[in-house]
């Protein structure tokens, strides 16, 4: 319990949904053979980190920000023109992470401090103007950022899929570089869900969420709410940069669709609804749900775009053609929103209290 | 406080001119820093134009928030659906779009910015009903189920008219300038100056001298009061937020005429801009709006002209000088 902050997932079926995803997740490697498999697994990993810091955001404080990609991106590009500039070794990770989190730490500072000025409701729209400014400062400085096509780089050679660590005689496995990062990439985004299930569970965390209940009598009580939401902007920033740093560290690139584009941000907040808002573990739901939906339903939908074309049904391949499956997943957006606030832990939790309260009647 | 007689008249309202005079100081002072008079002149009319066409899509979303205190993050939709139903008319009609006649140009250009306006107003009451009207008072679900009505409404359009880019040409008669000595000026430019305005005032006389605007006004000021005198501030709520989606939707045809292009993704850059616009003049106001929309022009032109660089960033830097010398934007008039 310690390891989980004294916040167990309250729910028998939560607690095994759980466990099924991290042992997958954890044995990837060895389960699913193919790069595939392995990618879609490592997104997964991020994702949950990156969602949990927004549920942070989103969850417990009720402020809604559409600048968290920003972070993110900034963790993604500060790793990429690093080792890009400075060649592939621990120096540049080194210098990218030095750079990276504080300059997302005091950007978060900036715009917590400035629309704190503002009326609170402001918040939402500043946080979009300054992420759009953000995104085409990006794509336009292209000596820095290589412009629209972002910028590749090399691994420092232990993380390289090449570099074989335990040969396939040893175990029947090769581990390679390649595996070895995705268990960074696992661990890294482990601890930070760790961190935040500490963040969210401590004193700190109990005034964030009497904030977002009511900010007025949360200041009354003589908390300083500017101090506390500032707080947890720059906390969500560096999680969020962090996750930018790993997902460029396993894509070995960094580019406006992969770190910056309006639709990650998208994507974070239906993982984030879909999950379940202000739990955390939501975080993990959603992420696994929506990547495997994405990767894997996305190819499900061509085929029922193909055989309805064939059918020669009208509208009807353009609606279900692949490219357009954020429709769908925008009107799932809008159908959870309005039938499951809480999600599908809310949800699960819900039922779990249930089943537990009717012996003692 | 001094005590009035009965025969006195009314105190006359403060008239706060300072944010009146921010445009004309901003335009004069880049008359030594641009050195020519003429390419003053033709950016100075190039930003009251796109200020106009940027302020009939801003109106309206200003006032329902004002009104309502509803923040939709799907306005920018309105735009779209309003550029892609224009050119459901103007494809058929590509013939006379191109004859160089006005009238021509007019009889097919008025039904379709009516037809623009008359589908994105009906879609304003689909997505009031649909999506508003359940999260009603929080801040939270409206901008979550606003959002997800914006990826919807994009999305479906990408469906129905595929994900290229549209070209809409520009009516043979508006195409080229008027040319005043060695000062070029688009004529299509002076054409969406004239709507503007007269949108502007026509909202400004209702607002200011009808009944109607009076229930909005006291609306905006404090809906509870109005609601307790026995009005039905819901239905004039669902009208304003109607209005506003046509208006939208007239904004959206004007800008695409503009830039002479549909795409879906256009909602999500002039959102950012709307936006933009609506905090810097101050949440539920028509004036604030129109004065915002023409700096927020003014500093692209000018900015585009003068610093290119910087032109990316000057909406922000725009932005946080005003809301630095008045933190509620240029005129507040919520009490919120």
């Amino acid at each position: 319990m310690m390891i989980l902050s004294g916040d167990p997932p309250k729910s028998r079926v939560l607690t095994l949904l759980l466990l099924v995803i991290i042992l997958a997740l954890a044995a990837t490697p060895f389960l699913f053979p193919g790069a595939k498999a392995l990618n879609v697994a490592a997104k997964i990993c991020i994702f949950a980190a990156l969602v949990a810091s927004y549920d942070l955001l989103l969850g417990y404080t009720g402020s809604v920000s559409f600048a968290h990609t920003m972070f993110y991106g900034i963790g993604s590009y500060a790793i990429a023109i690093a080792l890009y500039g400075m060649g592939p070794n621990w120096a540049a990770v080194a210098t990218g992470i030095v750079v990276g989190l504080p300059l997302a730490a005091l950007l978060a500072l900036a715009i917590g401090l400035f629309s704190l000025r503002v009326a609170a409701i402001f918040f939402a729209m500043i946080t979009l103007a300054v992420a759009s400014a953000f995104q085409v400062l990006a794509s336009q400085l292209s000596w820095l950022t290589g412009g629209e096509d972002g910028r590749s780089f090399q691994l420092p050679e232990l993380l390289r899929p090449g570099t074989v660590l335990i040969s396939k005689s040893l175990f029947g496995f090769e581990i390679n570089g390649r595996i070895l990062t995705f268990y960074l990439v696992f661990a890294i985004s482990g601890l930070m869900i760790l961190a935040l299930l500490r963040v969210v569970n401590s004193p700190f965390g109990r005034v964030l969420q009497a904030i977002r209940e009511n900010r007025f009598r949360a200041e009354a009580l003589g908390f300083r709410t500017v101090f506390h939401l500032t707080y947890a902007n720059c906390l969500a920033a560096l999680v969020a940069a962090s996750a930018g740093i790993l997902n460029a560290l396993w894509l070995r690139y960094a580019g406006p669709d992969t770190s910056l584009s309006f639709s990650i941000m998208l994507d974070i907040l239906l993982m984030v609804v879909i999950g379940g808002m202000g739990t955390i573990y939501g975080a993990i739901i959603g992420a696994t749900i929506f990547i495997l939906a994405q990767n894997y339903l996305q190819s499900l939908m061509g085929v029922a775009s193909t055989a309805a074309s064939e059918a020669g049904l009208p509208l009807l391949p353009g609606l279900l053609h692949p490219d357009r499956w954020l429709l769908w997943l925008g009107l799932l957006f809008i159908a959870s929103v309005y039938f499951f606030p809480t999600g599908v832990v809310g949800r699960l939790r819900q039922g779990g209290g249930k089943k537990t309260a009717s012996p003692s009647h | 406080m001094t005590d009035l007689a009965a025969t006195d008249p009314l105190p006359k309202p403060k008239r706060d001119l300072a944010p009146i005079l921010l445009p004309v100081a901003l335009a004069l002072l880049m008359i030594p820093l641009i050195g020519s008079t003429s390419s003053w002149l033709t950016l100075t009319v190039a930003s009251l134009a796109m200020g106009m066409m940027i302020f009939i899509m801003a109106s309206g979303l200003t006032l329902v928030f004002g009104l309502m205190d509803v923040l939709n993050f799907g306005h920018g939709a309105f735009i779209a659906v309003g550029a892609y139903v224009a050119t459901l008319v103007l494809a058929p009609f590509a013939a006379s779009i191109q004859a160089d006649s006005l009238l021509a140009n007019l009889a097919v250009l008025a039904p379709a910015a009516l037809l623009s306006m008359a589908v994105s107003g009906a879609l304003g009451l689909v997505v009031e009903r649909v999506l508003i009207l359940p999260v009603y008072g929080q801040h939270l679900k409206q901008i979550l189920m606003t959002t997800g009505g914006l990826i919807v409404a994009e999305q479906t359009l990408y469906a129905l008219w595929g994900p290229q880019i549209i070209p809409m040409p520009l009516p043979a008669s508006l195409r080229g300038s008027f040319i005043l000595g060695d000062v070029a000026i688009a004529k299509y430019r002076v054409l969406a100056m004239l709507i503007g305005l007269g949108i502007f005032i026509a909202i400004q006389l209702v607002l200011n001298r009808s009944k109607l605007g009076l229930l909005i006004r006291a609306g905006v000021e404090n809906r509870e009061m109005v609601e307790a005198l026995g009005y039905r501030i819901r239905r004039l709520f669902l009208g304003v937020f109607m209005t506003g989606s046509a208006l939208a939707g007239l904004g959206g045809v004007m800008w695409a005429l503009y830039r002479e292009q549909v795409h879906a993704s256009m909602s999500d850059d002039l959102t950012v801009l709307i936006f933009i616009v609506v905090i810097i003049g101050g949440l539920g106001s028509i004036g604030g709006c129109f004065i915002g929309a023409i700096l927020v022009a003014m500093v692209a032109n000018y900015g585009g002209f003068l610093v290119p660089k910087l032109a990316l960033v000057s909406n922000i830097l725009l932005m946080v000088a005003i809301l630095m010398w008045r933190p509620r934007g240029l005129y507040a008039v919520t009490s919120r």
